[in-house]
């Protein structure tokens, strides 16, 4: 056990913790605020995947941006399903039943896999993969067209939203 | 060190937790939640091929950017509808919201 694995194994038992917590807390607002705490714990693995750069994105962006989004819908909508009648569907079993199946069934295929316990490679020498990714999402051999389309998305998303959640007289 | 498979399976027990908050939850925000969850068991899962079995490429970063994209635009729409909703019908539970079934 080295001293990466035990920082992986820690971060990873308090994510999936506050996961689990998401998806079974009954108050909603207590939910957003485990799913902070999952998504921070994502931008720490990031961070041992030795990509800072997407730590912080998943922090400004999920962080600071979706998860404040899903508290403000909760406010506006707490009223109706706070802490009365039950949170989940009658077939919750179910759900979880095809949800342990699907784990062990993705945890088998991977298993089976050749590179499943693929050693940490060396990042190649003398490349920034932070330059390499701005230039490739810039660039007319690369990504430029996927990544006008996200804008172009994000856009629509945008104006989308304004008009569905409008107030009309 | 930590292998590939730690990432691998973390990621699969993440997604896992995220699908069973979107087939179990009766309230639109806390599906919508799920859905974030499985999108970041995604991430975590493109970033760690990238970086451990083509770490002198660059589509693993590349797709991770999109899929922040597309999470930011999904839960944009997504709020919205359930703001729109429940200004219309007073409710944000998924089986209540029923008008296209029959």
């Amino acid at each position: 056990m080295t001293m990466l694995q035990v920082i992986f194994l820690i971060v990873a038992a308090v994510t999936l913790g506050a996961a689990v917590m998401v998806v079974t807390a009954r108050n909603l607002v207590h939910a957003a605020l485990w799913l902070i705490l999952t998504l921070f714990g994502v931008a720490i693995l990031f961070v041992l995947l030795s990509a800072p750069f997407f730590a912080v994105v998943q922090v400004v962006i999920y962080i600071g941006a979706i998860a404040i989004l899903m508290i403000f819908a909760i406010m506006l909508t707490r009223r109706v399903m706070q802490d009365v009648g039950p949170q989940y569907n009658p077939g919750w079993w179910m759900a979880a039943l095809i949800s342990l199946v699907f784990f062990g069934g993705l945890v088998w295929m991977l298993s089976s896999w050749g590179g499943f316990s693929t050693p940490l490679p060396e990042l190649p020498e003398g490349i920034d993969p932070l330059r390499q990714l701005g230039q490739a999402l810039v660039s007319p051999d690369a990504y430029v067209i996927p990544f006008e389309v996200a804008s172009v998305l994000l856009l629509g998303a945008l104006i989308g939203a304004i008009t569905i959640a409008w107030e009309r007289g | 060190m930590i292998p590939l498979s730690y990432y691998l399976v973390f990621a699969a027990a993440l997604f896992s937790i995220g699908l069973y908050g979107v087939l179990a939850r009766k309230n639109a925000v806390a599906i919508l939640m799920g859905i974030e969850l499985m999108l970041n068991a995604v991430n975590v899962n493109l970033l760690a091929f990238w970086r451990y079995r083509a770490p002198d490429g660059i589509a693993g970063q590349a797709f991770a950017v999109m899929v922040f994209a597309v999470a930011a635009a999904e839960v944009a729409v997504g709020l919205a509808l359930v703001i729109s909703v429940y200004r219309r019908r007073n409710t944000v539970a998924a089986d209540e919201i029923d008008l296209l079934k029959w």
